[in-house]
């Protein structure tokens, strides 16, 4: 084993080889200490390793090199893509930047709308107090470096502030053509007292991608978010979600992941209000070359709030599913419902599951709960429908979509819900 | 009907493991048979191989449901050439609604028989029809199968995929079991229902009850993995009244 300090140092080296003399953005006073602040911290922190705790179950190699390594973009065959068919405030990404003239007029009544470069520019009052501030929060107890990273030299991403209930959702769209690049997209969401809205997110975006999204959610305020990261076989990324909730907020986050061949998603959350309700939930499918991991992390800051992590992979042909789950109970959240579920269906051998859930508690009056399992098909439930005449193959689909449905029961509209329901059938027909 | 010759198997596992032991019957077209004997005797696993579960291993004999061979189909396959187990024990499947459970079976079986679907407003009337019968909850229907069921619920729905269903051959592993006297009144009504002179129905019970509802045409009792002795309805009520005591004695003798 390599001592404490020395992996330390070699951490710090590699994060100064990597962006010591990378110059920072413009930005204007404001966002620029947030940058210089955040690119301080990585420094600090050093670049993950897979010798990190939180890191081993995932190698973050190819996060973190210089170069993004190229992929194939992917034939979708013209299918068309999720959330295709619903009424929405279209904003559209190109490889990870913002494209105006692909997009939608960014205005709708209850919501205030603008690319982080004319933010960087202006001074957004209510921003200040979210851009890189929720990512700093997020580094204790587990040091999330990319995240800063990204805080640093994110040219790309939506200033969204809610003030009311807009009509449609608003809907990120991250296309990509380019079979090489960085794609580095930071957003900054504030659901003010009482608002509420669904933000959607699909597509491939980039070759790499590191993306953050802050959201701050006020007193009473609801944020759905359902995300699509799908289709491309050949790329890597990895999201952070950091939401903080006032007293009675709820946060709903749903995220399907198709395919990718090293995706690391990260949600940080903390209720820090009274009866605030945070669900977390994702449905994950992967086939061959497959290397996928959830890390969440949720922390019960106030008492009488409830939490859900619901987290179902199915994997196959050597796909790797990775959870890390966290639900920390600080003393003052007493009447904490706390639920975590993690499984893995495992179509073959090949296929391996790594979980570490984690529970630690502070207060003495909660209910929490953990479990996670990971399987094959159960056989008697494939025979019993054998027997009633559904051949075999049809009788496996209907058994995954059955394991993967507690996820997707956890968007609350229906219809979004059948939408990324019709696209894991879809999926795993293709494959048969 | 339904033609079981000499019929050996074991467990796949474990080739000690001998489960049936030359077993033989024949059902005809419109009969009633019924199949009592002691537990252990090898009465679900008899089911279980007709149906087609994976884990045995057929060693000798043959099954046909008319003249075709059944140990060669798969289990669906079985099913499409009209044959339904109504299971001891009905498995429980979170997370796939009844509804669309039966639908799916129906679908599949018109399909496999080169009949068109049902569509949604058809399947929901003929349900909700047999369901009635059935005194079944529609709420029932909503749940996902078998989950959170009582057990009689659980039999009431194997009772009702059998009316969705339409088979030629039904086996009944011990639908009684578990059934209160007006529900047991009810699904013998609904297999009554069913009887005509082109379906027939194996009837597996440790109950002369049930056969008081279900009038069977010939009774067997089995034991061992075979039948040691044929008879008519009076031979569920001597083993009713006498236990399996003396028919095993004799079947030794
Ligand atoms: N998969 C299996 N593994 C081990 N033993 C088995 C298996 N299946 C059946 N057996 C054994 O075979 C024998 C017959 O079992 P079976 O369930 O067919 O009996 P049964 O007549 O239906 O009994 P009951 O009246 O209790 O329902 C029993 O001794 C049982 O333990
Ligand atoms: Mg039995």
């Amino acid at each position: 084993m390599m001592p404490r300090a020395k992996l330390k140092a070699r951490k710090v080296e590699a994060a100064e080889a990597l962006v010591g003399a990378r110059p920072l953005p413009e930005s204007n006073v404001w966002m620029r200490r947030a940058r210089e602040a955040a690119h301080a911290r990585v420094l600090d922190m050093g670049l993950p390793t897979k010798r990190d705790e939180y890191w081993r179950f995932t190698d973050p190699r190819r996060l973190t090199a210089a170069e993004a390594e190229a992929g194939k973009l992917h034939d979708t065959q013209g299918e068309a893509p999720v959330f295709d068919a619903f009424d929405r405030l279209k904003i559209v990404f190109t490889n990870g930047v913002f494209d105006a003239e692909a997009s939608d007029a960014l205005e709708m009544d209850g919501v205030e709308i603008a690319p982080l470069a004319e933010a960087a520019a202006a001074d957004l009052h209510w921003a200040r107090d979210i851009y890189g501030v929720l990512e700093q929060r997020g580094q204790n107890p587990v040091e999330r470096p990319l995240a800063s990273l990204n805080t640093a030299y994110a040219r790309e991403g939506m200033f969204i502030r809610v003030t009311g209930n807009p009509e449609r959702p608003i809907s990120l769209i991250y296309n990509r053509s380019a079979e090489d690049g960085d794609a580095i997209v930071h957003h900054v969401i504030r659901v003010e007292a009482g608002a509420e809205v669904t933000i959607l997110e699909n597509g491939p975006v980039a070759a790499r991608f590191n993306q953050v999204m802050e959201a701050d959610i006020a007193e009473g305020a609801t944020l759905h978010h359902i995300r699509a990261q799908g289709r491309d076989h050949e790329r890597a990324g990895t999201a952070h979600l950091f939401a903080r909730l006032g007293a009675e907020a709820q946060l709903k986050s749903f995220t399907l992941t198709a395919n990718g061949s090293l995706i690391r998603n990260e949600a940080v959350i903390w209720l820090d209000g009274a009866d605030g309700s945070a669900h977390i939930a994702g449905a994950t499918v992967g086939d061959g070359a497959f290397h996928h991991d959830d890390t969440v992390f949720i922390n019960h800051a106030a008492p009488r709030c409830e939490s859900r992590q619901v987290f179902k992979k199915v994997l196959r042909h050597g796909a790797v599913g990775v959870f890390q789950g966290k639900i920390l109970v600080d003393q003052v959240a007493q009447l904490t419902d706390g639920y975590q579920i993690s499984q893995a269906l495992l179509l073959d051998e090949d296929a391996q599951f790594l979980a570490k859930p984690e529970l630690e508690i502070y207060a003495d009056d909660v209910q929490c709960s953990h479990g996670s399992t990971s399987g094959e098909i159960d056989k008697s439930q494939l025979f019993y429908l054998r027997t009633r005449g559904v051949a075999e193959d049809e009788a496996k689909l209907l058994l995954v979509l059955a394991f993967l449905a507690e996820a997707l029961e956890e968007i609350a509209d229906q219809g979004f819900a059948d939408d990324l329901r019709d696209r894991l059938e879809a999926w795993l027909k293709r494959r048969g | 009907m339904l033609e079981i010759k000499n019929l050996h198997c074991e467990l796949e596992e474990d080739s000690e493991v001998k489960i049936l032991n030359g077993l033989s019957l024949t059902v005809n077209p419109g009969e009633v048979h019924a199949i009592m004997g002691p537990n252990g005797s090898g009465k679900s696993t008899l089911s279980y191989v007709l149906s087609g579960r994976d884990g045995y291993e057929v060693t000798e004999g043959s099954a046909t449901l008319e003249g075709a061979d059944l140990l060669d189909m798969e289990p669906e396959e079985r099913a499409a050439a009209g044959l339904f187990l109504a299971f001891q024990y009905p498995v429980e499947i979170p997370g796939v609604g009844n509804m669309t459970f039966l639908r799916t079976a129906v679908n599949a079986q018109r399909k496999a028989r080169g009949m068109e679907e049902l569509s949604a407003g058809e399947f929901l009337k003929l349900v909700r029809a047999k369901a009635k019968e059935l005194q079944i909850d529609p709420d029932m229907l909503k749940r996902p199968v078998n989950v959170g069921f009582s057990g009689g619920e659980k039999k009431r729905n194997e009772i009702l995929q059998m009316a969705m269903l339409e088979p030629k051959m039904c086996i009944l592993d011990e639908t009684d079991s578990g059934l209160d006297v007006d529900a047991m009144k009810l699904v013998s009504d609904g297999v009554n229902a069913l009887r005509d002179a082109e379906r027939s129905f194996l009837v597996i019970t440790h109950y002369q009850r049930l056969l008081n509802h279900i009038k069977p045409d010939v009774v067997h009792i089995m034991s061992e993995g075979r039948i040691i002795k044929t008879g008519g309805p009076e031979l569920a009520l001597e083993v009713e009244e006498n236990g399996y005591g003396d028919l095993l004695a004799e079947a030794q003798a």
